[in-house]
This record gives C-alpha cells, sequence and structure tokens, in this order.
C-alpha cells in the first residue's frame, strides 16, 4: 500500500530525509498489531517539536493511515489514543499541516472518536480537535454541520480536566463573530451573521452552555478557569440573551452560592493574572452593554472600567493594551458618565498618547525582534487609541478640548487618516468624527490642521465602512459656522455628496443629503444652483419618494434651505417651480408623519414668500385647497406653517396682494382665520391676528 | 497564623481602645499594615491639636478640620498634619479625606508634608511638601506653582492619598477613581544599592528629617473636611490595589535569579539541610539525607550521638547527668564556660523542684503517684503511655535510654491519655483533642498521624522535614532504627515562630490543672534535703563566680527566680512557676549544645537558622530604613 504513495514524490531535496520518515509511515502497514503500535509511538517521539519530520510525514501520506487506524472498530483503544496523538501533534505544526488535516477530514473523524467509552481515547481526540480548532485555517462552522456534536461536548464536560479544558477552547474559537475586527461600534452597519439558521452564540447557548460551563469557573484548575472565561467573553460578547441569563437567567446560575457576575469581579482582582483580569472585564462590558448591568452598577464603575484602564498603560504587553483599549471603549461608548469617570482615571488620555509611539525610535536600534514586534503591534495599537478616544470625546465638551490638547493629537489624527491600513483610517476617521461634535473645535483646531483635506481624500473610493463616517464627519465640517466649509466646497465636496445620495447604502444616503442640507443653509445662489444642477431634478425626486423617513426629512430640509431669500427663491422656482411644486403635492397627499408634512408646508410658506414664486400657489387650486385643510387640521404645528402660507400670501406691501387677498377670501379662507383668532393656542390667535390685519390695512 | 502572629504582636493597642469605632479602627489598621510595630512606630489616627496653624480648628476627635481664619489671600492659608507619620513598613498607606463645605473659594489642599514644614501654608507649596488641590485640580510639588494633575474637586467629592513606599510614589483617588500617579520622587529612601551601608546612614538621618505626615490645607472661611485614616471603609479599594504589589513583590522574589550557579545553588540548600539535622543531632535522618543526596556530613557520627545523648538529657530535665556527660565526654568545656555551667546548675535545681533530676528522682522513683501526676515526665515513652496504664510501674531508668526523650507536646497528650484511663473524672473531650492538636502542630499531618495511629511517633520530628525529598520507605527505615526526636518541640517553635509556643503554655497550664497533686521533688523528703544541699552548692558557686569575674546580674536573676519557687507552697502556680516548664529546658540544651559544637570548632548555629534570622533582621532593617516592599514580603509568609 505504501507504494501507491511514492512515486509524484520523488523530489531529490527531499529524498534523503523522506527515507527515514517512510520507514514511520511503512511501520503503519504492518500486519502485527503490537508493532503498528509500537511504530506510532516511535513516530510520535520523532515528531515532537520537528516541524520538518511533520512536513515530511504528511507528504508521505500517514495522515489517512492514521486517521484509518484511528477509525477502525478492531484496533486497540491504545493504538487510536497514539493516532490521536500523533495527529494532534501534526496539528501543531504550520497552518498548511493543519489544512492538510483538514482535506483529509480528520473533523468528522475525531468528533466520531468523542462517541468512544474510553476517556484516554476522548482526551487525545479532544486535544486534537482544539488545536485544528484554535488554528486560523479551520472554518468554525465545522464544529456545527452534526447536531448532536454540541450536545455530546457539552455531556463531556463533566468527564475531567481535560475535557473541560478542550472542549471551552474549542468552543470559545468556534463562536466568533464575524465582524470581529470592529469590535463594539453597534451604530454603524454590520455585515448579517450567518443568514441561515442561528448563530454560534444561539447554538450553544441553547445547548446550555451557560450552565454547563458556569461551575468550571471555580475549578481547581487555573487552565480550565481560564478557558471557561474566555468561553464565556465569547458567548456574551454583543449577546443579550447571553449576558441577561449571565446575570440573572431563569433559572438563576449560581456557582458555590455566589452569582456569576460576582465570581467574575473576583476574576478582576488585581492580584489575579492579567490574562484573567482582561478577560473577565470582557465579560462585564458586554454584560453591561446587553444590559443587564447597569452601568452606574459599582461593579462596573469601580472594578470593569478601572480594570480595563489598568490594561491599558506601559506596564501591559502591547497585545493586552490594544485588547484593553478596545474593551473600555466599547465599555463606554454610548454613556457620558461612564466616559467622564475613564478620562479622570489614571491619566488615561495622556496615556494613550504613548500608544502612538511604536515602533520606537529606541526599539528600532537595539534589537530586530523588537522592532518586528513592535511594528507588528504598531497598526493595532493605534486604531485601538483611535477607538477609545472617539468614545471618550462622544459626548463631552471638556473631555474633547483634553483629547486635542494632548500632544500632536491632530497631527496624528491627521496621519491616521491617510494610513494604508483600513482599520487605522476608519478609526481615525471615528475618532475625527467623534471630536467634529464640538463647535468649538470646529471653528479652531479643525482649521489650524486643516482637517478637510485628508478627509477628503478618505472619502476618495473608500469603501463604505469607512464612507459612513468620514461622510457623517463631513456634515460637521460643512455647518455654517465651519471655517473649513469653503474649502471643502472648493475641493469638489458637492458633487462627492450628491453621488453618495444615489448609494445603496441607507447611511450613506442620509449623510450626503444631510450634508447638502447643512451646505444649502444661508448658502450663497452659486452654491444653491451648484447643487441643483448636481443632484438633478430626477434624482431629487427619488430622494423624496425614498422609503427612509430620515432621508425624507432631510431632502425637504435641503429643499426648504435652497428656498429662502426672495431672489433664491424666485430663481429656483423659475427653473424647477413645476417640479416643485408636483413633489410638494405628492407629499401632502401622500402617508407620511407629522414632522414631514409640516417640512412640506414650510416649504410652501417659503415659496409663499417670493416675488414671482408666489403665482406658483395662487394659480394653483389644488395646493390653496390643501392649505385651507390644514389651516384647520387637528395638529396646531400643521396649523401654524399653513398659517405661515396664508399669512405670506396675504401680505400687502406687495404687489398683487389685493388680488390674492380677495381670492383668498372667496375661498373662505378669512372665516377660517377669524375662528382661529379666538384660539387657545396663543400662536395660532396671533398669527391669525395678524393674517386678518393685512385686509383691514 | 500569621493573623495570629500579627494579633499577639499589637495585642496592646486593641486591649485599649474600648470604643466599639476604636476597636473598627484598629482592627482595619492591623489588616492593612500588618508589618507595621506600632508600638516603635504609630499610624496616624487622627489630626494633630499641636501640629497645626491656628487658623486650624479641628473637632470630631481631631477629624474634621475647619478653617477659622480671614482668608483674604494666601497669606492666610492654614495646614494641619496628622500625629504620626506614615511608617515605611506600611508598605502602601492610604488615607481619604470627604470635602464637607468648600466653603467660599473651594482653595483646600490634601498630600503630605514632613516635620517642620511651614503650617501657614497649603500643602505642596515648601520644600517637603505636596499636595493636590481643588480649585485648579494641580498638584503641587514642592513648588508655588502646580501642575495639571487632575479635576477639581468641591463638596461631596472624597478625595484619597496612597502613599506607595516601594517605590517612592504618589497617587490620589476621587471618589473612589484612581487619578494617576502625582509624584514620583517622593522623598524616602530610594532602592538599596551598592553601597547599602554607606546609604543606609544617610537614609536614617534623612528619615529624621521627611518623613512624611498626611496633611490637609485650607484657606478660606466655610472650607470643612473630614478625615478617614480608616475609621470607615475607604471609597477606593486600597486592599486591591496592595494585593497588586504584594503579587508583585513575592512574583520577584520567586524569580530572583540565581543565576547559571543552578548546582551550587542545590548543593548549597542539601548542604543547609545537612547542617541542620546534624546540629540538633538528628543523626540518623542526617545520615539518610546524605546518603540519598549523595553529600558528606562534617561531624563524626559519634559526635553528633554524643551530643544527642546530652541533649536528651537537659531536656528530659536530668540536667545533673547531663552535666556529668558533658564533663567526661568534653572535658574542660565547662570549666572554661563557667557562665554554661551556672545555667545548667540553675537548671539543675528547677529540675529538682520539679522532681524530674536524677538526685531527687532516686528517691522517689518508686512512687507511682507523683509519676503519674507529673505531666512532664520525661521517661514515659509514647508507646507506653498510649498503650497500657502500667507506666508507672516501670517508669524507670532502662526505657528512658532506649527511647530517648519525648518533646513536651508529645508528653502532654501522654499524660492527658493516662489521665483518661486512670481517672474517670476527667472530661471525656479533653483527651481526644489533646492529641489532634499535637498531631496538627506538625508540619506534615498526614504522616504524623499514620504514625501516631501506630504510636510510633518517633519519627515524628521528621516531618518538618518532609518537604525536602526524602522517601517514604526511607522515613519508614528512619523510623526503625533511631531513636526518639529529641528536639521537635524547639524546631517546631523556631520553624513557626513564638506564638506558637504561646498555644503551648497554654495547653500546658490546662493539663497542669488536670492534675492536681504534684508535689516539691516528687513530695519526698530526703530528695527535698537534696535540694536544699545543692541550693546551697550553687549560692556558693554563684559567690565564686562572682569573686572571679566580678558582679553578674543575670546569675544574680537566675539564682533569685530559682530558689523563688521555695516561697510558694504550689510552685507550679506562682508567678516564677514558668520556670517549671519543661520548655524552659531548651534555651539551657541550645546553649549547651552551641557550646560542644562551638569547641569542635563547628558553627554554633546551623546555616538554617542564620538564613532565616538573616532574613527576619534584614526586614526589620528595612522598614526601619523605610524601603516598603518589606511589607509584603514576611517570612512568616515562606513558611508553612
Amino acid at each position: 500500500m505504501a507504494c501507491v504513495l511514492e512515486a509524484p514524490l520523488r523530489m531529490s531535496v527531499l529524498s534523503e530525509v523522506t527515507a527515514s520518515s517512510r520507514h514511520y509511515v511503512d511501520r503503519l502497514f504492518d500486519l502485527d498489531p503490537q508493532k503498528v503500535l509500537q511504530g506510532v509511538i516511535d513516530m510520535k517521539n520523532a515528531v515532537i517539536g520537528n516541524n520538518k519530520q511533520k512536513a515530511n510525514l504528511i507528504v508521505l501520506g500517514a495522515v489517512p493511515r492514521l486517521l484509518y487506524l484511528l477509525q477502525q472498530e478492531t484496533s486497540s483503544t491504545e493504538l487510536r489514543t497514539e493516532c490521536a496523538v500523533v495527529l494532534g501533534s501534526l496539528a501543531m505544526g504550520t497552518e498548511n499541516n493543519v489544512k492538510s488535516l483538514l482535506d483529509c477530514h480528520i473533523i468528522p473523524a475525531l468528533l466520531q472518536g468523542l462517541l468512544s467509552p474510553d476517556l484516554k481515547f476522548i482526551e487525545a481526540c479532544l486535544r486534537c480537535l482544539r488545536t485544528i480548532f484554535i488554528s486560523p485555517v479551520t472554518p468554525e462552522d465545522l464544529l456545527y454541520t452534526d447536531a448532536t456534536v454540541i450536545s455530546h461536548l457539552m455531556a463531556l464536560l463533566s468527564r475531567s480536566r481535560y475535557t473541560q479544558e478542550y472542549i471551552c477552547q474549542i468552543f470559545s474559537h468556534c463562536c466568533k463573530l464575524q465582524h470581529w475586527h470592529s469590535c463594539g461600534f453597534k451604530s454603524l452597519p454590520q455585515p448579517l451573521l450567518c443568514a441561515n439558521g442561528p448563530d454560534h452564540q444561539t447554538i450553544l447557548f441553547n445547548h446550555g452552555a451557560v450552565q454547563n460551563i458556569a461551575h468550571l469557573l471555580v475549578s481547581t484548575s487555573y487552565k480550565v478557569r481560564m478557558q471557561a472565561l474566555k468561553c464565556f467573553s465569547v458567548l456574551a460578547f454583543e449577546n443579550p440573551q447571553v449576558s441577561m441569563t449571565l446575570v440573572n437567567g431563569k433559572h438563576k446560575v449560581l456557582v458555590d452560592g455566589e452569582l456569576l457576575p460576582q465570581i467574575f469581579v473576583k476574576m478582576l482582582q488585581r492580584d489575579k493574572p492579567v490574562e484573567m483580569q482582561l478577560t473577565s472585564a470582557k465579560c462585564l462590558t458586554s454584560m453591561c452593554r446587553a444590559g443587564a448591568i447597569r452601568t452606574d452598577d459599582s461593579c462596573i464603575v469601580l472594578k470593569t472600567l478601572p480594570c480595563l484602564v489598568r490594561m491599558c498603560s506601559k506596564e501591559r504587553l502591547l497585545e493586552e493594551r490594544v485588547e484593553g483599549a478596545e474593551t473600555l471603549a466599547y465599555l463606554i461608548e454610548t454613556d457620558v458618565e461612564l466616559q467622564r469617570i475613564a478620562s479622570i482615571t489614571d491619566h488615561l488620555i495622556v496615556m494613550l498618547a504613548d500608544y502612538f509611539k511604536y515602533p520606537s525610535s529606541v526599539s528600532a536600534i537595539t534589537d530586530i525582534k523588537r522592532l518586528d514586534h513592535d511594528l507588528k503591534h504598531a497598526h493595532e495599537l493605534r486604531q485601538a487609541a483611535f477607538k477609545l478616544y472617539a468614545s471618550l470625546g462622544a459626548n463631552d465638551e471638556d473631555i474633547r478640548k483634553k483629547i486635542i490638547e494632548t500632544e500632536n493629537m491632530m497631527d496624528r489624527i491627521v496621519n491616521g487618516l491617510s494610513e494604508s491600513s483600513i482599520k487605522v483610517r476608519l478609526a481615525a476617521v471615528r475618532c475625527l468624527h467623534s471630536l467634529s461634535r464640538s463647535v468649538q473645535q470646529l471653528r479652531t483646531s479643525f482649521q489650524d490642521h486643516a482637517v478637510w483635506k485628508p478627509l477628503m481624500k478618505v472619502l476618495q473610493n473608500a469603501p463604505n465602512e469607512i464612507l459612513v463616517v468620514a461622510s457623517s464627519t463631513l456634515c460637521n465640517l460643512l455647518l455654517e459656522f465651519s471655517p473649513s466649509k469653503e474649502p471643502i466646497l472648493e475641493s469638489g465636496a458637492i458633487e462627492l455628496l450628491c453621488s453618495l445620495t444615489q448609494s445603496e447604502n441607507l447611511a450613506l444616503r442620509v449623510n450626503g443629503i444631510w450634508a447638502l442640507m447643512n451646505v444649502a443653509f444661508q448658502a450663497e445662489q452659486k452654491i444653491k444652483s451648484d447643487i441643483l444642477r448636481g443632484l438633478s431634478t430626477e434624482q431629487l425626486f427619488q430622494l423624496l419618494s425614498d422609503s427612509d423617513v430620515n432621508v425624507l426629512m432631510k431632502t425637504l430640509g435641503l429643499l426648504r434651505n435652497l428656498l429662502s431669500t426672495r431672489p433664491h427663491i424666485d430663481h429656483i422656482m423659475s427653473t424647477h417651480g413645476k417640479q416643485i411644486m408636483q413633489a410638494v403635492t405628492l407629499i401632502l397627499e401622500g402617508e407620511h408623519n407629522i414632522e414631514v408634512k409640516e417640512q412640506t408646508l414650510c416649504i410652501l410658506a417659503n415659496i409663499a414668500d417670493g416675488t414671482t414664486a408666489k403665482e406658483l400657489i395662487m394659480t394653483n387650486d389644488d395646493i390653496l385647497q390643501k392649505i385651507k385643510y390644514y389651516m384647520s387640521h387637528s395638529n396646531a404645528k400643521l396649523q401654524l406653517a399653513a398659517m405661515f402660507c396664508i399669512s405670506n400670501l396675504v401680505w400687502n406691501e406687495e404687489e398683487g396682494s389685493q388680488e390674492r387677498q380677495d381670492k383668498l377670501r372667496d375661498m373662505g379662507i378669512v372665516d377660517i382665520l377669524h375662528k382661529l383668532s379666538q384660539s387657545s393656542d396663543p400662536n395660532l390667535c396671533d398669527k391669525a391676528k395678524t393674517a386678518l390685519q393685512q385686509y383691514l390695512a | 497564623m500569621a493573623d495570629a502572629g500579627a494579633g499577639s504582636l499589637h495585642g496592646g493597642d486593641s486591649a485599649l481602645s474600648c470604643l466599639p469605632e476604636e476597636q473598627e479602627l484598629s482592627q482595619r489598621l492591623r489588616r492593612l499594615y500588618p508589618a507595621v510595630n506600632q508600638e516603635e512606630t504609630p499610624l496616624p489616627r487622627s489630626w494633630s491639636p499641636k501640629d497645626k496653624y491656628n487658623y486650624i480648628g479641628l473637632s470630631q476627635g481631631n477629624l474634621r478640620v475647619h478653617y477659622k481664619g480671614h482668608g483674604k489671600n494666601h497669606k492666610d492659608a492654614a495646614s494641619v498634619r496628622a500625629t504620626h507619620p506614615i511608617p515605611a513598613a506600611c508598605g502602601i498607606y492610604y488615607f481619604e479625606v470627604k470635602i464637607v463645605s468648600k466653603g467660599r473659594d473651594g482653595y483646600m489642599g490634601i498630600g503630605l508634608s514632613a516635620q517642620g514644614v511651614n503650617m501657614n501654608r497649603l500643602p505642596g507649596w515648601d520644600k517637603h511638601s505636596y499636595g493636590y488641590h481643588g480649585d485648579d485640580g494641580h498638584s503641587f510639588c514642592s513648588s508655588g506653582t502646580g501642575q495639571p494633575y487632575g479635576p477639581t474637586f468641591t463638596t461631596g467629592d472624597v478625595i484619597g492619598c496612597c502613599v506607595n513606599l516601594i517605590n517612592n510614589t504618589c497617587f490620589y483617588t476621587k471618589n473612589g477613581h484612581s487619578l494617576g500617579i502625582a509624584f514620583t520622587d517622593l522623598p524616602l529612601p530610594a532602592m538599596i544599592s551598592n553601597q547599602f551601608m554607606e546609604l543606609l546612614q544617610e537614609y536614617i538621618q534623612h528619615l529624621f528629617k521627611s518623613n512624611l505626615y498626611p496633611t490637609v490645607g485650607l484657606q478660606t472661611p466655610g472650607e470643612i473636611v473630614d478625615a478617614n485614616f480608616g475609621q470607615q471603609p475607604f471609597v477606593f479599594d486600597i486592599e486591591d490595589y496592595m494585593r497588586e504589589w504584594r503579587a508583585k513583590i513575592q512574583g520577584t522574589i520567586k524569580r530572583f535569579p540565581i543565576g547559571d550557579r543552578l548546582g551550587e545553588w542545590q548543593a548549597m540548600l542539601q548542604n543547609m539541610v545537612s547542617s541542620y539535622l546534624v546540629h540538633h543531632g538528628y543523626c540518623s535522618t542526617a545520615a539518610a539525607f546524605a546518603r540519598i543526596t549523595d553529600t558528606t556530613i562534617q561531624e563524626e557520627q559519634t559526635s553528633i550521638k554524643n551530643r544527642q545523648r546530652i541533649q536528651k538529657l537537659v531536656l528530659a530535665g536530668r540536667v545533673g547527668e547531663a552535666i556529668e556527660a558533658t564533663q567526661q565526654l568534653y572535658p574542660g568545656l565547662l570549666e572554661h564556660n563557667p557562665n554554661l555551667l551556672f545555667m545548667l546548675k540553675c537548671r539543675q535545681f528547677v529540675e529538682m523542684v520539679n522532681g524530674t533530676d536524677s538526685e531527687v528522682r532516686c528517691f522517689s522513683a518508686r512512687s507511682p503517684r507523683s509519676q503519674d501526676s507529673y505531666p512532664g515526665s520525661p521517661n514515659l515513652s509514647p508507646r507506653r503511655g498510649s498503650n497500657n496504664s502500667h507506666v508507672h510501674s516501670t517508669g524507670a531508668d532502662s526505657p528512658t535510654c532506649s527511647n530517648g526523650v519525648l518533646s513536651t507536646k508529645i508528653k502532654q497528650s501522654c499524660s492527658k491519655y493516662q489521665a483518661l484511663s486512670s481517672s474517670s473524672s476527667s472530661s471525656s473531650s479533653s483527651s481526644p483533642s489533646s492529641v489532634n492538636y499535637s498531631e496538627s502542630n506538625s508540619t506534615d499531618s498526614t504522616k504524623s498521624q499514620q504514625h501516631s495511629s501506630t504510636s510510633n511517633q518517633e519519627t515524628r520530628h521528621l516531618a518538618f522535614l518532609s518537604f525536602f525529598y526524602l522517601s517514604d520507605s526511607e522515613m519508614e527505615m528512619e523510623a526503625e532504627h533511631y531513636p526518639n526526636g529529641v528536639l521537635e518541640n524547639s524546631s517546631t517553635r523556631i520553624m513557626n515562630g513564638t506564638y506558637k509556643h504561646e498555644e503551648i503554655l497554654q495547653t500546658d497550664e490546662s493539663s497542669m490543672d488536670n492534675c492536681p497533686q504534684r508535689q516539691l521533688c516528687g513530695g519526698n523528703h530526703a530528695a527535698t534535703e537534696r535540694m536544699i544541699q545543692f541550693g546551697r552548692e550553687l549560692q556558693t558557686l554563684s559567690e565564686q563566680l562572682c569573686r572571679e569575674y566580678g558582679k553578674n546580674t543575670m546569675h544574680k536573676k537566675m539564682l533569685q527566680d530559682a530558689f523563688s519557687l521555695l516561697a510558694y507552697s504550689d510552685p507550679w502556680n506562682c508567678p516564677v512557676g514558668q520556670q517549671l516548664d519543661p520548655i524552659q529546658r531548651e534555651p539551657v540544651c541550645a546553649a549547651l549544645n552551641s557550646a560542644i559544637l562551638e569547641s569542635q570548632n563547628l558553627p554554633k548555629q546551623p546555616p538554617l537558622m542564620l538564613a532565616l534570622g538573616q532574613a527576619s533582621e534584614c526586614l526589620r532593617l528595612m522598614a526601619r530604613v523605610g524601603l516598603g516592599s518589606c511589607s509584603f514580603a514576611r517570612v512568616d509568609d515562606y513558611l508553612h
């Protein structure tokens, strides 16, 4: 049988080495089971720590034979166990080794082995499975192909501390979220999880993972405790169902008479291994974000948060600092009080500045290994720091100020915007976005550092993920008081924004039209024309019929901003009057909420303020009837908006006011005005009286 | 065990204070700073009514501070220091201040200052003064200009100040949140450098100048703050911070590099164990150890056995015989050590009173009652004691020789056992519990239980060595041919510290209560006369020594104490009755053993004990010179 495998592998370089390796493989085919066993044991000793030997044996076809022996019912348990051990050893090698093992369908074979009654064999299989599943090349889904596997693994949890350790480790590696890398920023759209069927967390949860693993948190074995904890950190991540169960499930989960959060808090103690502190902080963070623990609970405020801040300190390993900062960013993202506490804890804001100093000039000189290590983590560190700065500055003006005053902060953000790593760019934009919510900073540091330039660059051909945040930042930079507004427009922002409104991505459409609305606010004629030209009438109508009410509102807002000041109104209405009137009619007739209708009536009021544009309303009986209708609407806001229209139309200092007044009186408007002047609503009452006065004059 | 030790160490101050708050404070302080010897270096407990500027008013047990000056400008600033400076042995020290009212402007400073720093100032403005100010959140490091440090603080906030005496830093907390390092260069001794002794001098001088006191300063009317020196639980989890540092320091010790000389290191450890065994005369154990570890023993077997014999005699209370044996085996030794001889003779006298010395026992050996009644009777082997009640009839010389002397604890349990078997009036619970007690004191309880179940307690002295790699079989073999563990008591005591000693004493007393029929010199008239005769000889010896070597107060005291025993009708229950305790034989025995070893040009103390003593002394020294890490590396933590 062995000779079958020989032919394709005649590589001269390998020949010498493979000779000895082949001997090992050949012995697997011996007829005497005792000799086969000895062969496997010798092979085991030969491959330990020897990657070359491992590769050779794989090339020579040892894997299928080992799997065959492992699966044979006739094989002795000892032999089967040794086979699993050797396979596990092979899996410890390179990623290519794992790939080869996967190609030989090792996973079903090992899962089958778990049904054996022999504990030693089961442990060997689990150990091998563990090694395979923690490899990045193994698809996690392979664990979930057979529904019975998970429940069997849950049952095996009680067998020994080794089954506990390996199974927990398998679970925590086979439960990854697909948006792992964008840790914590829910506000942005994420790709959907496994479209078919429930996600991994839910599967494990439904098999009683919480109850089965909880008691392992107090195991006497550190490894078991740690793997169980990791398991929970993965299970609970962004999963409210798991998180709630951890705190107060229907069947309260108690371990040694304590609730799980108490156990996690104990694991946060400062003399515990850093890995344990960090992982349990992640568990508590997930539980807090899921709403299972209040943000003002002392275990969050006085334990989890300070622990995560400590993880950001210089004393920690680079990996730990990255994870600590990301987790902290997630914890405080939506709670201003936590943001405030974090901002004063252990000089966090200054501490984070250190994240940008890798690779340091020292490491470059002292040793190459350190440089390599630093380089590897430099991107991760930077993006983590940006994320945390973004969370810190999300709501509080003082914190934003402190961040920007940190050494070279704006320069770092500007540099971050043009980094090659998407992750860093994204995080930098996020940070910029957070800081751009400050009016003061927009006027000062943003201007001083010409932030808009790299931002505009980021917007070119960026992936949607970045575009969403960048365009949202641009919205803020385009606010009327922002000194960046002008240069941004000059660099072609309108065209860019108009193109965003055509995006499939809802968030991009909203941001695009929102930014245009900001641009149009009190803008000069030329800009308004540019917008209209860039957007095109069709696109404008498209947006007005957008299914998303946010898009609709911002589009109406844009229209309203465009139709301000008399000359602009007349100009725009002279060119686009017909379409605009059509759109307005359409919306007023359609099924929309109060805010939309109010906004539309305000647009009409603006049109009514024009000199020539007035006629477009006066000649449109349909519209006039609608205005009349809204004057008597049950909602005061709509009544008021309609009154603005009337008021503008009957204003008697303007040309042709007499005719308009007459026409409206004939329609019965004056009667309504009289009625409204008796209204209990002071606003309506006032407005009605002013309108009536126009008739008297 | 460590708790018990700490408790006995500072038992004084809990006894002084009877108020529950005071008690809680004392408890918390003991728990937080177990390494601090509060008699030597008291901890701050309140603000000092003497060490303050007169614009400061104190109330509520000198914990509340209020401002009573004009508060016009910075010249009206006023501070107060705590009653005591922060002892270095705290390792990490922490106190909190609650802002009751920010007053007019909230110019409050919280921090540290050395004695003598001007109190008409806020903490931080002057040399050896450090502060964190509420109005601007700046930190002031011996300077009039502050550095941006943390948030501002005001009414309702709780500000904490933590001094880390290990790395000489200080950080503050606000409402339980650490604000990060404020000062990195506190004027406390730096780490040990090469010129250790030289620096030591400097440090000590330095310390007198710059020991830091908790300090607060106020500057405008209406400002009121309350201090918490441990009266209440702290808002910040300082114990968690301490845990981190304890782990750090213990990690440093654990990982301390012993270099490439790993072989030498092991040889050194083996040598230490071996020399310890030899020193105390565990001759067969030492031989077995030497065989397994392939090392050699410096001293000859016979020499060890001789010493062992003498020690046994002393510990059995047969001091007269011990003196004889010493004179025979080491001629000239006692002649050259008159002080030692005198000490031995004094002890001999005490043992005569006790009825144990052979010179008086020859008169009383046939009195079963006296044998029975004396709890520490050395000539009861455990085997006999626990196996039958005929002990009194055979309790003469020969078994004593073959079985050697028992440790005090074993003796106790035996005597109790006897009491139970001979008199039904003893409470039934006392007997088993006392047996268990003696077992649980052994370092390896499983081993000792195993032995005691077969009534073979001879190897118990080995139990404490079980952490060295003697295999079980070696231990068993050892038990067969090696006689009793003579020094188990002393070894246990040394290994576990003094508190254990006290526990033993207590049990002794209770066991004495159970045996009311003790009599002078075993109740024998002839023996009493011999004793009085001996007393006269002793008196003569004392006078002779006095003539030759001049007055010796120690001798005088020894003699006085010994003779005082005769002044009481029941010497065992008199103010000087403690002398009769068999445990008092140990120092005498150790002194004799050391003297013999010294005369043979061998170290008078085993290196193991030297190392232990060195470590303890080093820690004490560290505490004195202000090296805070001593508080997290206590010798007790390493003795299990």
